[in-house]
């Protein structure tokens, strides 16, 4: 079988696979924006115990591999009776996961925000929350971008382990196809340069135009 | 790049009167920026020669072009009488390969703004370092040296210190070693006192003019410190845009400059102190 | 199946899960051992004149750090044999993942060579120092200690990788786990025991290796 006839037959499959793919690295994103900015936010906190609730998940998430929270979310969450469904386990775990990971990110592009710029909304009288908002994490968003560029590649990576809980995105299709046809090379290479062109000409260059859009904002460009 | 010709540059220098360092026509660009603008200059052995000139004139990089640290795009700089950027390959002068290069500048030195002594090494290890892998000496005869060297610079009893634990003015005094610990014929300062707190420039022009006085060393300077220029320079020469625009002895330049731009320039400095 | 902890069980599958983390620390240390020699080759490789050698090594290294490991894992496993190439689990496994660590450690080391300023080059030059020697005695031990960071932080990122050499078969700690789980039906003690023994080796280790870095910083008087 050439590989054009190869990509006639199974290409829809890989099609479909990305864009449960897609779903899952997208949905995975929302979370782990949400989490990064919870737990980046509890660790700055001055009171010990929000701190400590945030580093006990940081470093608890950071610590273990994602597969085993994966499994553990999925096979073992259900006997304390909170049960998901694969598609939700799935992208629940990565976005957990890589919350944490962007917890650190949040809190070192806070921390690198200029102590006079703490000074002059403290002294503008602006409350605690109106300092944050709208002085302190603008800025801090643009510093912390390139890393989270980082970050989002390697969340797309790691969606590819809910294949291993039977969630049918690319790699999952991929699995299938190679165990009936068992052309690996050009299954598993086609989901290769699929997983490489999403992240290279679909994630990067988002994150590109993205930081420029902030720094023209912030009249930094 | 293949067919430049260069058949206008003597092979070597002859005759009785061979300057140390000769610079013929040399010229240097960044893509449009013309950086040295044709420039000949001849340094006689044991000559101090001091650069001055507002900044972007091209005088660091007359320095830089002498260590190799930048190529050059047109010109022949001699040294000893011996091409320096170029060598001679069947009769002709063609630009010279990395083994000639690293054969010709063992016999220059050069001091940094930024001192760029090794880190990870202490000041004693800074100065072997030249002797034992590059001059291939002993490591005891190496240590002797250095040390000898470094108590010529004031800096005997720091020698075991790394340079984070060292005051700027004692990393350039050390640094200054570190070159000398080569035997270079020629010693190369480039803004040495730039980097330093004013309280101790003293301790480092103070090592420069004992080498003046007691050794016969060819010397060019890059300075902004013209009283120091004006007390130990045999020569100095003022750039503006890439040219020498007046050089004279120091009394003169210094009292009588000659060009508009010179006296600009001379009195802007005087009026910043 | 309801929620509760046993405690036999828990002693009876122990044993198992310990020796199969030995395996989980051999594979992270061999994978680590062929990445640290494949990255540096990678990064000296990119600092060739030659732009084409430079050019295709770049896009090589993008490419594996832009995919999915795991997928990275099953195309060295399966494609071998389709073209009459039989690999073990444990060879396959290894060089899937040390390639994949090369990749990141190679921009580890270049991250390291371009942090020593452009001064230091300079004196080599003005010291007249070979190119060996330059990279060797003065360049290379300069850009360890900012390296060291990077270069632990993947050495804690290898450990946690493994698990997925368990979908080849390698029989590590998760593999191990998935055993234990298929033939006994219970999950919750083996998936939440190799949890444990994950954080118990990741955060001392990364841990040390912050001290490590501390002390190299100071051996070299750079600090």
């Amino acid at each position: 079988m050439s590989y054009i006839d190869f990509l006639k037959e199974y290409g829809h499959r890989f099609l479909d696979g990305t864009l449960v793919t897609a779903e899952q690295f997208f949905l995975a994103t929302l979370l782990a924006i949400c989490i990064a900015l919870l737990a980046g936010l509890m660790k700055l906190s001055r009171n010990r115990l929000i701190r400590g609730v945030a580093v006990v998940y940081i470093e608890f998430f950071r610590g273990t591999s994602l597969l085993v929270q994966l499994y553990w979310i999925f096979f073992v969450l259900p006997l304390f009776g909170l049960t998901f469904e694969k598609f939700t386990a799935g992208f629940v775990a990565v976005g957990m996961n890589l919350g944490a990971y962007g917890a650190e990110l949040v809190r070192g592009g806070i921390q690198s925000v200029p102590k006079g710029q703490w000074e002059a909304a403290y002294a503008l009288s602006l409350s605690p929350f109106k300092r944050m908002w709208r002085i302190i994490l603008p800025q801090a968003f643009v510093n912390m971008l390139p890393p989270w560029g980082n970050l989002l590649i390697e969340l797309l990576k790691n969606t590819a382990l809910v294949a291993l809980i039977s969630v049918s995105d690319l790699m999952f299709e991929a699995k299938q196809i190679n165990g009936s046809t068992f052309l690996s090379a050009q299954t598993f290479g086609t989901a290769l340069i699929i997983y490489y062109v999403l992240a290279r000409f679909v994630v990067t260059p988002f994150m590109r135009w993205l930081e420029r859009v902030m720094r023209r904002k912030l009249g930094r460009a | 790049m293949m067919d430049e010709d260069f058949s206008q540059y003597p092979l070597e220098l002859t005759g009785d009167d061979i300057p140390m360092v000769r610079f013929s026509r040399v010229s240097k660009r960044y893509g449009a920026l013309t950086v040295l603008d044709n420039l000949d200059l001849d340094v006689a052995a044991g000559e101090m020669i001091t650069i001055i000139g507002p900044s972007g004139s091209g005088k660091t990089t007359v320095l830089r072009m002498l260590m190799t640290l930048e190529t050059i795009n047109e010109g022949v700089i001699y040294v000893d009488g011996k091409p320096l950027t170029h060598m001679e390959k069947c009769g002709k002068l063609v630009r010279a390969d990395r083994r000639y290069l690293r054969q010709m500048r063992a016999q220059i030195g050069m001091c940094f703004q930024h001192f760029n002594l090794f880190p990870h090494m202490t000041a004693l290890e800074n100065c072997m370092e030249g002797p034992v892998q590059v001059l291939g000496m002993k490591k005891a005869a190496a240590r002797a040296r250095s040390e000898e060297l470094l108590e010529l610079v004031g800096m005997a009893d720091k020698r075991d210190q790394h340079p984070a634990r060292l005051s700027g003015g004692q990393q350039q005094r050390v640094a200054i070693a570190r070159a000398l610990a080569m035997r270079p014929k020629v010693m190369l300062f480039d803004e040495v006192t730039s980097a330093l707190d004013p309280e101790v420039i003293g301790e480092v022009t103070t090592v420069i003019r004992n080498l003046v006085d007691k050794h016969n060393l060819t010397m060019l300077m890059v300075t902004h410190q013209m009283g120091f220029a004006k007390d130990i320079s045999d020569r100095v020469c003022f750039f503006f845009d890439g040219k020498i625009e007046e050089q004279n002895s120091p009394e003169e330049l210094f009292s009588n400059p000659q060009k508009e731009r010179t006296q600009q320039f001379l009195s802007a400095v005087k009026e910043a102190g | 199946m309801p929620f509760n902890w046993n405690w036999a069980f828990t002693w009876e599958i122990l044993p198992k899960l310990l020796h199969a983390a030995l395996n989980t620390l051999l594979a992270a240390g061999l994978g680590y051992a062929i990445a640290v020699v494949l990255g540096l080759i990678l990064a000296l490789a990119q600092r060739t004149p030659s732009r084409a050698v430079t050019f295709v090594i770049r896009e090589f290294v993008e490419f594996i750090r832009s995919t999915p490991l795991i997928l990275q894992i099953f195309f060295v496993y399966y494609v071998g044999p389709q073209f009459g190439l039989r690999l073990g689990p444990w060879t396959a496994g290894m060089i899937a993942i040390g390639l994949h660590y090369s990749a990141y450690l190679s921009e580890v080391y270049r991250g390291g060579l371009q942090a020593v300023p452009k001064g230091q080059w300079e004196a080599c030059t003005a010291l007249n120092l070979s190119p060996a020697k330059t990279y060797w005695r003065i360049i290379i031990p300069q850009a360890i200690p900012s390296a060291l960071a990077g270069m632990g932080n993947y050495l804690v990122g290898i450990f946690k990788d493994t698990p997925m050499l368990s979908v080849i078969g390698v029989a590590e700690l998760m593999h191990t786990a998935n055993a234990i789980g298929s033939s006994s039906y219970r999950y919750l003690e083996p998936y939440t025991l190799v949890g444990i023994i994950f954080l118990a080796i990741s955060l001392p280790t990364a841990a040390l290796i912050r001290i490590f870095e501390g002390y190299v910083r100071r051996k070299l008087g750079l600090k």
